[in-house]
């Protein structure tokens, strides 16, 4: 049984705004695969919960004229690895959806619920961050747009107001186009896992050249970090397994891991340095590289 | 031995009941006015309840009622799922209380709520207010053996138990050696993570009697244990055991119910289902012990062993639940698995303030024979022998006779067992290749091997019981004391009853549901104990059975009974192979004859007094990530020599499960406690490392079939054996790989990350 006073269902979205704003503690359920397992696990004073799921809109992934893609907050992470948008132009964040949890996880939980409850070890936040995503926040007072780099405000706490559902996620053509990428999730199991470290690194080259770097981190710091150090280093850079070493060890310049039980900050460290080069490794040679 | 039923791959008994949900378990009964218990659970791991106020919890309005260590009774009983020692001096250590306020770990079971549903007993839970009195946290061997340590139970001086032998002069065989090697390792604390968690249901039946349906691997033990607890006889008291999803040891001691019990007396007798999260089953049943372990072997240049001893320690957990039986058995696995004349075993178990451990999975031998297969394979390399070679050099063999127990080995493929599997993994090309690697990516073959007993005689009893029932049509209704959990026994007893009446599977009936009143006695799920002993009796009834079908068939017809036999349920004479008559025939005619009606029904015991040691080996490639410490398992295989296999369906099941059980014990699962607060951090499958399906490569079985002369069918031991050589066997293919000797499990990729710091691989 789970512990919860009220339960609404928005049918669209200007009935899921209002139904926030006249119900202060209304919190969004969306595929319900990280809320209710917190319901269970901690007993959560008053607890309302909307649901979304009939809100057709939110489970869109589109590209509009300009090459702009918008992936809606209900697309779950099985969307995100069968659609033809996704393979074709940000295929990594389709393979980072594919590898959240198992199969029946895939197919209820969603990119919007992964992003907005800020978890750190989210799959897809760091492809989110690596293609400079802008997340469009909508409520009944108005919409706002904001760069994934200002999104994130400390563990597992966003810039989403309680009024504010996250609707979608736009990825603007110049961020993926002739850009090629590689996620590693490092996990101690291959399925039903998180991320000890998430790793996507997407990079561009002008000839064996990078001219373009991005390595987003879960499990890093506190919250998805980018590495600007081990960026900034390598833009211009020929590529060679010398240069992708030091660009690995420059991104450890940038994480913020710690010690836990989970983990040693010189072990999280080390997956850092390597995973950052093995990605880098691939996408280079994804984009022809030597 | 021509068989014609056993061996067969048939088909599990319950598989259609189970996959269609049709099978009941002790969770699935919603039975009319159900109240749901739920327990308080300390927020400590040592101490005293200083104060408890339930009031609150009470007034909630749905409560029905709260109890507390003040409302149970004081009565200290043990929980061990152990046959009845008429020894005082043999009795499990009786350390436990259905409620306490001398609180042990974090999470001891302080005070419980019966509601009208989940949520009003959860809310309750969270109006109970406690004080406590602290006392310092008792977490390793030397904290609990500190001259200032606390007692976690009075009297004891922490110390649960002490064992130890020697055969020979082990100095003496030291001194003579060419070599001494030295190693110490450190198994960790493991869960059972049985699919079905703890779970019964309790109620006072019409005849007020106390009756409780758990999801238990010992359903007669568990009666009498209730009754101890309560000080209440025990016809009283019935426990009746449904379809069961797994046990692996946790269930093979009374963790629930008892407690349960208290919770329906404390609600009028109304029915209260005690139904575990996973989480408090991880923390609140069994686990694994965790032990350090000090071994010494002295060999010649030869590549013979000549002195070997062991020391081990444990610090136990809570109470003592199995006491130092898990520990002190490792000491035969040491001593039987090679032919040394000086050997010398010592151990040590001690209370702390952790969850309890218990039995599980292989009692002990898992972590014995990773001590022992690894420092095996570092001896091995010390003296430059194959680890195969020394193995075969040193291993027992048929005729060998135990020195502690004197039973003599009757059966013996180990020797086959190990050319097997050397054969499918490519062994002797793949040492050689994997000699000298550099480069991040290194491959590695390594085996293990082990010997398990079929059984617990002569340490405990081996009683086991068999009805059976020749119905009016030739079919038969058997029922037996042994417990179905999920293993398949209920399929092999059917074939086992097929083969000695001449009838086929699908014409024996058998009462899955075990029930302490009306199912024979039989000491239950353990010790793999189910088709060597529990298969005697089985196998007793149905010659019984057989020989009274001959009877009434001579009463009738005139014919000796030497010269019958039965065949697809046809009554023949043995020579001619000609049919006196059908089975259903006669079995209508017992029942309704006017003149010699005496329906069949034979109701039989077995005391086994043998034991028989199975044998097998695992053999394995791994293949290591240097820089990420991260350990794949490329190809894996579980040799075996159960003696004859019933059903190799089902025996490739269980040996599939074990591997799985073994490779997450070697990589990836460990309990954790916070070193200061004793609170287990990782009480959860997210966070406890279970492999999953996608981190299990393809599984190899095979069988190397002796026939064991003690066996009812030639059969020895399968239940628990598969479990022990996985970890050893990737162990030593790690050694292989990298050259590392490891000393510790699991290893995680951040103990390999630190060892290969530490070796200076990175």
């Amino acid at each position: 049984m789970y512990d919860f006073n009220k339960y609404f269902e928005a049918e669209t979205l200007d009935e899921a705004k209002k139904i926030l704003k006249e119900n202060p503690n209304a919190q969004i359920v969306a595929g319900g695969s990280d809320i209710l397992v917190e319901i269970r696990e901690k007993h959560i004073e008053g607890l309302e919960l909307m649901g979304i799921h009939k809100i057709k809109e939110l489970k869109e992934i589109s590209i509009d004229s300009e090459g702009t893609i918008s992936i809606g907050c209900m697309a779950t992470f099985h969307m995100l690895e069968n659609n033809e948008i996704i393979t074709k132009h940000i295929p990594m964040l389709g393979r980072a959806g594919g590898v959240v949890g198992g199969p029946q996880l895939r197919k209820v939980a969603t990119i919007g619920g992964n992003i907005a409850n800020g978890a750190v070890s989210a799959d897809t936040a760091t492809s989110v961050w690596a293609y400079n995503s802008q997340l469009v926040l909508e409520s009944a007072d108005g919409n706002r747009t904001i760069d994934v780099k200002d999104f994130y405000l400390g563990p597992g706490w966003t810039d989403v107001k309680q009024n504010e559902i996250l609707t979608k996620i736009l990825i603007k053509k110049e961020d993926y186009e002739g850009f090629s990428g590689e996620y590693i999730k490092f996990s101690q199991r291959k399925a039903l896992d998180i991320a000890n470290l998430g790793c996507a690194v997407i990079c561009k080259l002008d000839g064996n050249k990078f001219s373009d770097v991005r390595i987003a981190l879960g499990v890093a710091g506190p919250v998805p970090i980018r590495c600007k150090t081990a960026e900034d280093y390598a833009k211009g850079l020929e590529v060679t397994e010398e240069n992708i070493n030091e660009i690995g060890k420059k991104a450890v310049l940038d994480g913020k891991p710690r010690d836990s039980w989970r983990a040693s900050k010189a072990y999280r460290q080390q997956l850092i340095e390597i995973c950052s080069q093995r990605a880098l490794t691939k996408a280079a040679q994804l984009a022809g590289g030597k | 031995m021509n068989f014609t039923q056993i061996g067969k791959p048939l088909k599990r008994y319950d598989a259609a009941a189970k996959v269609t949900g049709k099978a009941k378990y002790a969770g699935d009964f919603h039975v009319r006015d159900m109240l749901i218990g739920k327990i308080y659970r300390s927020t400590i791991a040592h101490g005293y309840v200083k104060k408890i106020d339930i009031s609150k919890a009470k007034a909630l309005p749905g409560v029905v009622a709260v109890i507390t260590f003040n409302d149970t009774p004081d009565i200290k009983y043990p929980t061990a799922g152990h046959p009845y020692s008429t020894d005082p001096k043999h009795q499990d250590i009786a350390d436990r209380q259905i409620l306490t306020n001398h609180v042990r770990f974090y999470g001891d079971e302080i005070a419980a709520v019966v509601a009208e549903n989940d949520l009003i007993a959860r809310e309750a839970l969270r109006l109970i207010e406690v004080e406590y009195e602290e006392l310092p946290v008792v977490l390793t061997v030397e904290d609990a053996l500190a001259n200032d340590a606390p007692e976690i139970h009075k009297g004891t001086k922490n110390i649960v138990g002490k064992m130890n032998y020697e055969f020979g002069n082990v100095e003496e065989g030291f001194a003579k050696a060419d070599f001494v090697v030295e190693n110490e390792f450190e198994t960790q604390t493991v869960q059972h993570c049985a699919m079905e968690n703890h779970v019964s249901y309790a109620y006072v039946d019409a005849q007020d009697r106390l009756t409780v349906v758990s999801s238990t691997q010992i359903p007669h033990v568990v009666r009498r244990i209730i009754g101890q607890a309560f000080e209440m006889p025990v016809h009283k008291i019935r426990v009746i055991k449904p379809y069961i999803g797994g046990g692996f040891g946790a269930k093979q001691d009374s963790c629930i119910e008892p407690l349960n019990a208290a919770l329906t007396l404390a609600a009028g007798g109304k029915p209260v289902l005690l139904d575990l999260d996973r989480e408090e089953s991880i923390i609140g049943t069994r686990v694994r012990h965790a032990v350090k372990y000090k071994i010494k072997t002295g060999v010649t240049k030869d590549g013979k062993m000549i002195a070997r001893e062991v020391s081990l320690e444990t610090a136990k957990g809570a109470y003592a639940s199995h006491g130092i039986s898990p520990v002190a058995k490792q000491g035969t696995a040491f001593i039987q698995m090679y032919t040394t004349p000086n050997v010398k075993f010592d151990m040590i178990s001690v209370y702390s303030n952790a969850p309890v451990a218990g039995a599980m999975r292989g009692y002990g031998i898992p972590q014995i024979n990773y001590a022992l297969e690894s420092h095996v394979d570092d001896v091995a390399a010390k003296i430059g022998m194959d680890p195969t070679d020394f193995r075969k050099l040193n291993q027992v063999k048929e005729g060998d006779a135990d020195p502690k127990t004197k039973l003599k080995i009757l059966s013996c493929g180990l020797e086959e067992c190990i050319d097997k599997g050397k054969e499918l993994i490519n062994w002797d090309e793949k040492r050689k290749k994997y000699a000298n690697q550099t480069g991040d990516i290194r491959r590695g073959v390594g085996m293990a091997e082990f010997c398990y007993g079929s059984g617990t005689y002569p340490v405990c009893l081996e009683i086991a019981g068999a009805r059976i029932v020749l119905r009016p049509d030739g079919s038969i209704l058997m029922q037996v004391g042994a417990t179905e959990i999920g293993q398949g026994s209920d399929t092999v007893f059917s074939q086992m009853a097929a083969e000695v009446l001449g009838i086929s599977t699908d014409q024996v009936y058998l009462e899955s549901t075990t029930d302490s009143d009306t199912t024979p006695f039989d000491t239950g799920a353990y010790a793999s104990r189910q088709t060597y002993v529990s298969g005697a009796a089985v196998k007793k009834a149905a010659l019984e059975c057989k020989s009274r079908i001959f009877e009434a068939v001579k009463k009738r017809k005139e014919i000796a009974v030497e010269k019958l036999d039965i065949k697809d349920s046809q009554i023949i004479e043995k020579n001619s192979g000609k049919v006196v008559m059908s089975l259903a025939d006669l079995a209508m005619d017992t029942y309704y004859s006017r003149e010699n009606s005496n329906p069949i029904s034979v109701d039989v015991y077995n005391q086994t007094k043998s034991n028989a040691l199975a044998f097998g080996v695992t053999f394995t490639e791994v293949e290591v990530d240097i820089k990420t410490g991260t350990i794949d398992v490329i190809e894996i295989y579980n040799v075996h020599d159960s003696g004859t296999i019933m059903n190799r369906q089902l025996a490739e099941g269980q040996v599939h499960g074990g591997m799985s059980m073994g490779m997450g014990y070697a990589l990836t699962e460990e309990l954790k406690l916070h070193p200061e607060t004793g609170k287990t951090l990782n009480n959860n499958l997210l966070d406890y490392k279970l492999p999953t399906m996608m981190d299990t490569p393809d599984l190899g079985v095979e069988f190397v079939e002796t026939y064991e002369p003690t066996g009812p069918f030639g059969n020895k031991s399968l239940g628990e054996p598969p479990a022990i050589t996985p970890a050893p066997a990737i162990r030593n293919a790690v050694l292989n790989a990298t050259g590392v000797s490891f000393t510790r499990l699991p290893m995680n990729t951040q103990r390999v990350f630190e060892k290969f710091k530490e070796t200076g691989l990175i």
